[in-house]
């Protein structure tokens, strides 16, 4: 019945003896004219997207030159070298700290905007919201400032209290702390408000129910809030690690790397080699070095996608 | 009847028996409150302070004074900022970009997530969920290919493209085309069948059924979808960091910080101003359509 109604092309007198109109047909055929209204949509991820990451693979056997196939020697040189394995290690510590943190402060932030009244929760989720709304780029230049080493703002305060000048990017463990601290500053927002949506759509019986049942506030977050929340929780976490394992702006624009390459990840660390080092070779097979979480990432996310495509 | 009308009665007074229970409920609402203040000071110290720093002069920035408080408030800063051309440029630069960047995408993204969404083709269900894993590509894996892509595309055809504005009209897609689609396709599908049969049936083309039944009824998607695209292609760092060099060619990110930083001479006053108005664009946008910018946010994982 639907189909009848939708192709009003395909009567049986259309396909007469006339040749020229069987390409006319052709483009008022559904599939011809959906295809065309994805081409464009194909073409860019092919050239710009599917290309440039297969020919970073190809990119990542030559040498500096370009002009010499060295198989695997970038990746040689690179095992060899101890800074190589500090960035493995940074990055590791940065994405998973930092994605701990925000998802921790996002849950907790989230359940006390949705505690208070709805009338002035509006209010609340605008202020709260605002670190993701500035570009970092901007926002990473006013922690740059309230870290400055001789006018920082934060060892103003804190001296009230007797705490010495911190050290917040000159250090290296304390220049890690500053580059986690402005990730999770940055990214909380979207966490709160992501699990915000999140506890809306539990249903108010639940909390009944286990309230009748005596369950304390602890066991209804437990037993209760978490089970409702295990999808959005999983798929946000999973979107953050990626944008945090590739995360460039925020390490490029307070510490570039330093101290003594102490705060480098990977995006960083590949664009100190590749464009500013001029070896595009050896930056593209450390930033290869990001596939492999990408990789995980699709595996659960095409899980995730093929269950909900059985459900419905 | 008689029952239930007693129950009814009996609901608020026992209710207002529960003296403790209504105490405990107070005492997690200002604790809520408390939080969500020290939350909203964390939040907003950074902007606060930006905002500080910019009503100050050198004089007194360098003053060692209570860095919180403005004692001479002067907008010096931005006089000097809107008054020099440069400035000025970085900031056209960032809009043109912005807005060729929204329209390319959404002449893009709008129809191939109709296609996508009503009109079942070979492949086009691999395709959704292909759209959907190349938005989780980092730029940062594909700035080194892309840059080496542009110099022999230079020297095969003799189009310059490395330090042109307009190379970011070119790289920018690739990171709101692969989202914005698949927002879309999340609204569109969540249009009822019944509408674009009636649609059919009265003999509209599929052309006339995208723009006079899917555009409207989707509309809220698709201002979500142009606040998404506008606010990344204006916050956007790294690529054109790679891309542009001379200070003509430079948006507003790149240009804050390699033109208002002078070797190690930090002009703070000049960069707080700089960075504020630069982040005054999506704050406006985000003042006044807060509701469609969520939609946009959540929309991302919660649909499709």
């Amino acid at each position: 019945m639907v189909d009848v109604a939708i192709q009003p092309n395909s009567v049986p007198g259309a396909r007469s003896t006339r040749k020229r109109a069987s390409l006319r047909t052709a483009m008022k055929r559904k599939s011809t004219s959906a295809f065309l209204m994805t081409l464009p949509l194909i073409l860019l991820i092919l050239i710009l997207v599917i290309y440039p990451a297969f020919y970073s693979l190809h990119l990542a056997t030559l040498n500096k030159s370009m002009q010499r196939f060295v198989g695997l020697g970038n990746f040689e040189f690179l095992f060899k070298r101890e800074t190589f394995w500090l960035v493995v290690k940074q990055s590791c510590i940065f994405a998973l700290s930092a994605v701990f943190f925000k998802a921790l402060i996002g849950f907790i932030v989230a359940h006390f905007v949705h505690n208070i009244p709805a009338k002035g929760q509006r209010k609340w989720r605008g202020m709260l919201l605002v670190p993701w709304v500035i570009p970092p780029a901007m926002s990473t230049l006013a922690w740059l400032w309230l870290f400055d080493p001789s006018y920082s703002a934060f060892n103003y305060t804190l001296a009230f209290f007797g705490i010495g000048p911190i050290p917040w990017t000159g250090d290296a463990y304390w220049a890690r702390f500053s580059v986690i601290l402005v990730n999770v500053w940055f990214g909380a927002p979207f966490f709160m408000i992501m699990y915000l949506a999140s506890l809306k759509s539990v249903p108010e019986q639940l909390y009944e129910a286990a309230a009748i049942d005596g369950a304390n506030w602890w066991q209804r977050i437990w037993y209760v809030t978490l089970p409702m929340m295990r999808n959005i929780i999983a798929i946000t976490t999973l979107f953050s690690l990626i944008v945090t394992f590739a995360n460039f702006d925020i390490v490029r624009i307070l510490t570039a790397g330093g101290p003594l390459d102490h705060t480098h990840l990977f995006a960083t660390w590949a664009f100190r080699l590749g464009i500013e080092g001029g070896d595009i070779p050896l930056g593209a097979s450390v930033s290869l070095f990001m596939f492999p979480i990408l990789a995980i990432a699709a595996i659960f996310i095409l899980r995730d996608i093929n269950k909900r495509g059985n459900e419905a | 009847m008689t029952s239930t009308v007693v129950i009814d009665k009996a609901a608020p007074t026992r209710h207002v028996n529960y003296g403790s229970m209504s105490r405990d409920r107070t005492w997690a609402l200002r604790w809520s409150y408390f939080f969500l203040t020290l939350f909203a000071i964390f939040s907003l110290v950074p902007p606060l302070y930006m905002l500080i720093t910019s009503l100050k002069s050198s004089a007194e920035i360098s003053a060692a004074t209570n860095p919180w408080w403005v004692f001479h408030p002067t907008l010096a800063n931005y006089a000097e900022l809107l008054g020099s051309n440069q400035y000025l440029r970085f900031f056209l630069n960032s809009a043109m970009v912005s807005v060729f960047v929204v329209t390319i995408t959404m002449l893009i993204s709008v129809p191939a997530a109709f296609a996508l969404s009503r009109m079942r083709f070979w492949g086009s269900a691999t395709l959704a969920t292909g759209v959907f894993l190349t938005y989780l590509i980092p730029d940062t894996l594909l700035f080194l290919p892309l840059f080496k892509m542009f110099a022999v595309f230079h020297d095969w055809t003799g189009i310059q493209l490395i330090n042109r504005w307009y190379v970011l009209l070119i790289v920018y897609p690739t990171l709101t085309v692969p989202f914005c689609t698949w927002i879309m396709i999340g609204y569109f599908a969540s249009i009822p069948k019944e509408l674009d049969e009636a649609a059919i049936i009265d003999g509209a083309s599929w052309f006339q059924t995208l723009t006079r039944i899917f555009i409207p009824v989707a509309l809220p998607g698709l201002i979500a979808a142009t606040i998404f695209a506008f606010t990344v292609s204006w916050a956007q760092f790294l690529y054109p960091l790679v891309f542009t060099t001379s200070t003509d060619q430079l948006v507003l990110p790149v240009g804050i910080i390699t033109t208002l930083i002078k070797g190690d001479v930090f002009n703070w006053g000049q960069i707080m101003t700089g960075a504020l108005l630069g982040a005054a664009p999506p704050l406006i946008i985000y003042a006044f359509l807060m509701d469609y910018y969520i939609a946009g946010l959540t929309a991302g994982a919660t649909k499709g």
